[in-house]
């Protein structure tokens, strides 16, 4: 048995990255960011509020938020729906206690079935990201590139019906295809926040201009923590503040920098974790180094500061 | 895109009408103890095993076994000390096989709702009459054993047909256990009755606690205390419910219960502002005074999308 020759082909290898969309650079070199307001640390808390469907596809894999059981899986479908129409308002309230301002990234699914939730996060000015269609709905390479685009047109299309133009873009599942970036830009999306590359806005190439890739720390996901790594509430929030603290340490040296984390309204939405939820959120609110803000704003500011 | 199940109506959680429990209490709170059967050599369902490994899984086995010699007495006695009673979450073959626990739950007072036959008997492939013939059987048999006319369902394991819920709303059944949406009761979209999906906060589930979230009795007992803070502040506002669905094999071992007697006592202690019912209590009480209010409210916001559960299914 032995592999085909050309599998010890390396027709990328050379110095810098492998593929096209940005550029090798280490943070070590560049120019620190000193954001206008003095902020050492932009906190970018992305509330995903995803749609799962209870009769997935589950191609080219399971979104791990979805459907666990054989259809139908009320369980699933039911425990996820509580977090878009309960948990969700706990997060809020939470923000809004705090004069927080976040990002809530939206399956386009939910805006015409959960309209007052998209009035909620927009009277408390929030930004909205899209979220893709629903959580079913997996960006891949096994697509071709007419159905994606189809896809995102879509998505573009819901989200335009309800008077929304969202700039950012989160993917489900945080999964792509080789071609999402140039589609996204195509349908006019100019963020993105599955590509975690750098701890400052990342310029991403596209055929049809740049698309900025924010980081959003996977590692920091209230479902992954929580939920598959089984960690407690106070492990949970104490790896966040300590990031916090962390790159605030980093700040006279490296500059400013990005500290996205995702909160997923049916784990942190839930009643016994509320008081964990508020506990981080007084520890950003309390904290003047630190800058809750939306991604849009986000990458305004460090637009501006760039030198 | 993928139809909506259309189970229920988009609720959100905020602006909501208030509901009132009986005396002015702001939380209804219930505990139900699963007592459930599971067979030592189970047929096959198509869609899933009888127990995760061959049968016999005698560990598995022994494991439930031991909740009903061992861990439902003490787990009672203790819901004794502290005067609460139980609605429990049968598999009702359990009163063919362990008459003896059924018989001291009814002297208490406890009631009763379905959770099928047996654990390891699950919904799926089943056809009309098979499931009907489920739902007979559990209205029977515990009729037969406790005199009580049961108005509550869990499907067995948790596996559902598209039709289970119109199916028990059609039976007269007044609750469903089985919708995980909402931490307050509300309307479900069945083609006849009124069927109120209960809440029965499967997040704190036992099973899930200890399980699938690794929780040590002392964490699962902090989660149980915080989970009972929060709702409690919140039926201020409006009434909220919480559940704890617990398991004698599991919540009855000698290294979980005293973690656990602490959290009731921290609840019982709060009995000024708490309903201690049954879920038969708290679903009439929502239906008799609060379904329309709800059903108006939704009307009146333009929430109420019409059709029943799973309507799109069954025209395609």
């Amino acid at each position: 048995m032995s592999l085909d020759p050309t599998y010890l082909d390396y027709p990328r290898r050379g110095y810098g990255q492998d593929m096209d969309r940005y550029d090798w650079a280490l943070a070590k070199d560049r120019a620190p960011v000193r954001l206008a307001s003095g902020a050492q640390v932009a906190a970018m808390i992305v509330v995903a509020c995803e749609h799962h469907v209870i009769d997935p596809k589950k191609s080219p894999f399971a979104h791990p938020h979805g459907m666990v059981t054989p259809f139908p899986d009320l369980r699933h479908f039911t425990s996820r729906d509580y977090g878009n129409r309960v948990g969700v308002f706990r997060i809020l309230e939470a923000l809004r206690a705090r004069g927080l301002t976040a990002t809530f990234a939206l399956s386009s699914a939910l805006l015409e079935r959960a309209a007052p939730l998209v009035d909620a996060i927009l009277n408390d000015g929030h930004e909205i990201a899209a979220a893709g269609l629903h959580g079913d709905a997996i960006h891949h390479s096994g697509l071709s590139e007419d159905e994606e685009r189809a896809m995102i047109g879509q998505v573009h299309e819901a989200f335009a019906a309800a008077g929304l133009e969202p700039t950012a873009w989160l993917s489900p599942a945080r999964q792509q295809s080789f071609n999402t970036p140039d589609l996204l830009t195509e349908a006019g999306f100019t963020r993105v926040l599955d590509w975690e590359s750098d701890s400052v806005p990342l310029n991403l190439r596209t055929a049809n201009g740049p698309l900025a890739a924010l980081p959003l720390f996977n590692e920091l996901e209230d479902f992954k923590l929580l939920v598959e790594r089984k960690q407690d509430e106070a492990l949970w929030t104490r790896q966040i503040l300590e990031a916090k603290d962390f790159l605030k340490s980093e700040h006279a040296s490296r500059g400013a920098s990005v500290l996205g984390f995702q909160l997923t309204p049916f784990v942190a939405g839930q009643p016994f974790r509320i008081s964990a939820l508020e506990a981080l959120l007084d520890g950003f609110a309390g904290d003047e180094a630190v800058w809750c803000a939306g991604a849009g704003d986000i990458i305004g500011a460090f637009e501006a500061a760039s030198p | 895109m993928t139809a909506d199940p259309n189970l229920y109506d988009y609720n959100p959680y905020s602006g909501r009408p208030k509901i009132e429990w009986p005396g002015g209490k702001k939380l209804a709170f219930w505990i139900a103890p699963n007592i459930e059967f599971y067979e030592f050599d189970p047929p096959k369902n198509p869609k899933r095993p009888g127990w995760p490994r061959p049968a016999p899984d005698v560990t598995g086995y022994s494991q439930r076994d031991y909740g009903n010699r061992v861990g439902h007495w003490r787990l009672m006695e203790m819901m004794d000390r502290h005067g609460l009673r139980g609605l429990v979450s049968l598999n009702v073959a359990m009163c063919d096989h362990c008459p003896e626990i059924i018989e001291a739950c009814a002297a208490r007072g406890w009631e009763f709702f379905s959770h099928g036959v047996y654990n390891t008997r699950f919904s799926y492939e089943m056809d009309e009459a098979q499931e009907r013939a489920v739902l007979a059987d559990s209205i029977a048999t515990v009729e037969a054993a406790t005199g009580q006319r049961i108005r509550g369902y869990l499907a067995p394991a948790l596996t559902h047909t598209t039709r289970t819920l119109d199916l028990i709303a059609e039976h007269d059944f007044w609750y469903t256990c089985d919708l995980f949406q909402d931490d307050q009761p509300q309307p479900v979209k069945t083609k006849t009755g009124k069927l109120v999906s209960m809440p029965y906060s499967l997040e704190v589930n036992d099973v899930i606690t200890y399980g699938q979230l690794a929780m040590d009795p002392w964490r699962y007992a902090d989660v149980l205390k915080r989970q009972f803070d929060q709702l409690l502040k919140e039926g201020e506002a409006s009434g909220t419910v919480m559940c704890i669905p617990l398991h004698a094999y599991l919540v009855s071992q000698p290294h979980r219960l005293r973690a656990f007697e602490t959290a009731l006592a921290h609840i019982t202690g709060h009995s000024g502002d708490v309903w201690f019912a049954t879920a038969q209590e708290i679903a009439g009480h929502f239906r008799e005074h609060f379904w329309d209010v709800v059903q108006d409210d939704l009307d009146e916001k333009g929430l109420n999308t019409g059709g029943t559960a799973f309507d799109a299914w069954a025209a395609s």
